[in-house]
């Protein structure tokens, strides 16, 4: 080994070194330890105990704990989370909608996309807030169902303390606030694709449906599988909109997977349990991205 | 040939133009109706929001925020609920703390990113492939289990519940590193083989040229990072839930509904004072954000 090369390492590694240093601690610790725990029964006081594929029977209710099923809390939470995979379907084709509004060049668009952007860059927790009033019995939202002929005007009751409707007014609110992000990425999206095509479409006498689903939509097909696959893998994971709107509630009616890990952990202590559960959701959302990876075809635009 | 198709083009424009003037009209005049419509329900809980907060809760009659429309155009306004939620919630201190680890995650991630992504931009040795696809793999890696052996390791490294314990295991991200790589691959490598023969060493090409020429990538990451992390709630809530004291805002808000017996005046003023600051970096660098360069970078 030469000097030079020596020396070259050395400033590489010395200027990686802060990244390193915290993706190993922070990133890769963790995959590794968490994937470990999985295996054990650990609850901090004693250390880790090796149980092998126990915690995976017990949430799949096989081997020692055939007798008891499946954990039903998991199965609920996981259930519940692949409901919410019904938002992305839903804000992908209102965010192309959107942004295909807003992709006109009309006086004052650039406010409106600005202003469809806001809810995008609010908390959760302020989110949470609002849509707790918003959803409240004498609230905005009942106001309109009431006005709609939707609710009982006479008794009025909160969508999120029903427990029938609680996870669908949750979905709702992330569809609001998810809107705008999906919509500027589209918008990126549609003005790659190339005029011309659109044009020469108009001109053998294409009309603007067929323009729409013959050019267009195969050329926002990159952006649809990014899109997707985005909204897919934090529907699976959906936990705080969760956590400030109804904490699970009620009945447990909008326990997610996630929500499943964080109980678990920090709430009973079985680290190994919940580690386990963790990895289970991975896989889930695994097979979720590959079936976005094969109905886009890819992401290949031809 | 080409001319005639050209012309062609031409000839269809001015048709699809050539509507009648009150078609043109309905449908433009339709196209706000919808864009407004759109626009009411994107921001109208942020208007009602602030409506509460404004709204004087003494005066006589009683007041219901439920009350509407009334309850949009407060008949007497009033700061008074800001300054009851700074004094009695002590938000001040929480504001602070917002202020510190976001600061903190933003010098941290901005040092971290442009630092490492040099290396891995222009320079060539063993190891950078590796290095880069292991980055890259963090973005498909399971993580649904990382915050749970970090709490372990925070509390084992003795930084649980402090601000170092919330900000360290942020900063280091695949999207920052990627970002300022690709701000760096853009640079003309004429620029750096000028600088070398001037002397310059690695470290002052990257300090000398590289960040200055992308303060861009640099201003958008910094910006990104700040939203995000002033508006992070689950982390913060984990990390530091053996210390309330360091909490940041957005945590604390939503212990303020309990504390304040559901006065939602006092709490919709926290949610204002929560929301501001990041309103107006938004408002003032949206440019970064309508780009759309966050979520391609992420995906």
């Amino acid at each position: 080994m030469n000097a030079r090369l020596l020396r070259t390492l050395a400033i590489a590694y010395g200027f990686m070194l802060p990244m390193l240093a915290l993706k190993a601690v922070y990133t890769f610790w963790p995959i590794l330890f968490g994937t470990y725990l999985a295996f054990t029964e650990y609850n901090i006081i004693s250390p880790p105990r090796w149980v092998g594929l126990r915690n995976f029977e017990e949430l799949f209710g096989l081997g020692a704990f055939a007798g008891r099923g499946p954990d039903r809390d998991f199965w609920y939470g996981l259930t519940n989370s692949v409901k919410y995979v019904l938002v992305v379907p839903v804000i992908q084709i209102l965010s192309i909608g959107l942004a295909m509004l807003v992709n006109r060049q009309l006086p004052a668009i650039s406010l409106f996309r600005t202003a469809y952007y806001v809810p995008v860059v609010t908390s959760f927790a302020v989110v949470g807030l609002m849509w707790n009033w918003m959803y409240n019995q004498y609230g905005p939202v009942n106001f309109i169902l009431t006005r709609l002929g939707l609710m009982n005007p006479d008794n009025p009751t909160n969508l999120l303390a029903n427990p029938h409707l609680a996870l669908y007014a949750v979905m709702f609110v992330t569809i609001w606030k998810g809107l705008g992000y999906y919509m500027v990425l589209y918008l990126a999206g549609l003005q790659s694709i190339d005029k011309s095509l659109e044009e020469a479409a108009v001109i053998d006498g294409a009309g603007r449906w067929q323009v729409f689903w013959n050019i267009t939509l195969p050329g926002l097909r990159p952006t649809i599988l990014v899109c997707s696959l985005l909204s897919t893998i934090s529907a699976i994971k959906v936990f705080e909109e969760i956590f400030v709107m109804t904490s699970g509630g009620p009945a447990g009616s909008t326990y997610t997977a996630m929500y499943f890990v964080y109980a678990q952990a920090f709430q009973d202590f079985r680290y190994g349990y919940a580690a386990a559960a963790g990895l289970v959701i991975a896989a889930v959302s695994l097979i979720f991205g590959v079936i976005n990876f094969r109905l886009t075809r890819g992401g290949s635009s031809s | 040939m080409r001319q005639e198709v050209a012309g062609l083009s031409k000839a269809a424009g001015a048709g699809r133009l050539r509507r009648p003037r009150w078609r043109r009209l309905v449908a433009r005049v339709l196209n706000y109706a919808l864009l407004l419509a759109i626009f009411a329900f994107a921001v109208f809980p942020f208007l009602w929001t602030l409506a509460i907060a404004i709204t004087d809760k003494t005066v006589v009659g009683g007041t219901s925020i439920y009350a509407f429309p009334q309850s949009l155009f407060p008949k007497a306004l009033t700061l008074g609920n800001f300054l009851e939620v700074v004094e009695k919630l002590n938000l001040g201190k929480y504001f602070l703390n917002s202020v510190v680890i976001t600061g903190l995650t933003v010098l941290g991630t901005l040092l971290v990113s442009a630092l490492a992504a040099y290396p891995l931009a222009r320079m060539s040795f063993p190891g950078r492939n590796l290095i880069f696809g292991a980055v890259v793999s963090t973005l498909v890696l399971p993580t649904e289990i990382a915050f749970i052996v970090n709490v372990l390791t925070l509390r084992d490294l003795g930084l649980l519940g402090t601000y170092l314990g919330v900000v360290l295991p942020t900063v280091a991200t695949a999207f920052g590193i990627f970002l300022m790589r690709q701000a760096y691959l853009a640079i003309p490598s004429t620029l750096m083989e000028a600088a070398r023969i001037d002397g310059a060493t690695e470290a002052q090409i990257l300090w000398r040229v590289m960040v200055p020429l992308s303060l861009p990538s640099l201003t958008a990451l910094g910006i990104f990072t700040l939203v995000g992390t002033w508006n992070a709630y689950f982390w913060p809530s984990v990390a530091l839930l053996t210390n309330d004291d360091l909490l940041p805002m957005s945590v604390a808000i939503l212990k303020l509904k309990g504390q304040f017996n559901y006065d939602s005046f006092n709490v919709a003023a926290g949610a204002m004072i929560m929301m501001i600051p990041v309103l107006v970096v938004f408002l003032l660098a949206q440019r970064f954000f309508m780009r759309g360069t966050e979520g391609a970078v992420k995906g």
